[in-house]
């Protein structure tokens, strides 16, 4: 394939994580931070947001099978998800902190546990989907090709 | 964009600790900065920060996170002012402008408040901050 159609591809791929609601305008400004100066900012960040994430999802998980569950600590961590989460632009992450935390300020484990499973599957998701975008990336490198700027206002 | 504007004129000399337990915002923190031309080094939770001061060094901005754990931003900002620091301290964490909590942040001797994620405008809002200090 050549260098072009993979740009182009490579632009569709981004516009439709934005149209899908996973990304938001946070990871565009993170796109635009990175520069010559530091060309791997934006893998550097987000890999940082994968390891937080499934240590903060592994937290969670335990603490909410504790035979008396403490609501006020699964809070925290997912107040903790969802900043780091909001620091990357993964908009559906964000929005399942929300929603779980307000089950948590209710103490409704099943609604918390629904929430994890769905906080789960959303992160999952934006995990695969970041991880296509940065193959994307490296083939047009090592192609000799320059990744596009994305011109999308929020 | 920004690298031609006078905030980054006048950031020339500015130098910058950022205050925060997750090495995300550490990250972005310090890339902002760096894209602004200001000095910056990290401090991973209030106690770092206020050692860091104990051992002579001053800054004249400082990004303070609220929840890290051994010392949060509440008592290390109120810590920092009791030792006579008078830098620019904006608060930056992922809670609401209208909480609680927030509230008594700003009253332990925050100049500024600004809400996560940041960004390169809210930046350049609390440098002109530093700047009239």
């Amino acid at each position: 394939m050549e260098v072009g159609q993979m740009q182009r591809q490579w632009v569709d791929y981004t516009k439709s994580l934005f149209l899908e609601g996973l990304l938001d305008g946070q990871f565009l400004q993170l796109q635009q931070l990175q520069d010559e100066s530091n060309p791997d900012f934006v893998v550097e960040v987000v890999s940082l947001f994968f390891d937080d994430s499934e240590k903060l999802l592994n937290d969670i998980t335990r603490a909410l099978e504790q035979p008396s569950v403490d609501f006020k600590k699964i809070g925290a961590h997912v107040h903790q998800f969802k900043g780091s989460s909001s620091s990357v632009g993964a908009q559906r992450v964000k929005n399942g902190c929300i929603a779980f935390r307000n089950f948590c300020e209710e103490q409704n484990i099943d609604g918390c546990v629904r929430c994890l499973q769905q906080l789960k599957q959303e992160y999952y998701l934006v995990k695969n989907k970041l991880k296509t975008l940065f193959a994307m990336e490296q083939q047009i490198v090592a192609a000799g090709g320059s990744i596009p700027m994305l011109e999308i206002s929020f | 964009m920004l690298k031609s504007t006078n905030a980054n004129e006048a950031a020339a000399k500015i130098t910058a600790l950022v205050v925060d337990d997750s090495r995300i915002n550490q990250s972005i923190h310090r890339k902002l900065l760096n894209n602004l031309g200001i000095e910056n080094q990290v401090a991973g939770n209030g106690k770092e920060a206020v050692d860091v001061h104990c051992s002579g060094k001053q800054f004249d901005l400082i990004l303070m996170d609220m929840d890290m754990p051994i010392m949060n931003g509440i008592e290390a900002t109120r810590t920092l002012r009791a030792m006579g620091i008078r830098s620019t301290i904006a608060g930056v964490s992922s809670h609401s402008h209208r909480g609680e909590d927030v509230q008594e942040f700003v009253e332990a001797g925050l100049d500024d408040y600004q809400e996560k994620p940041l960004t390169s405008s809210k930046l350049v809002s609390i440098l002109q901050k530093v700047n009239n200090n």
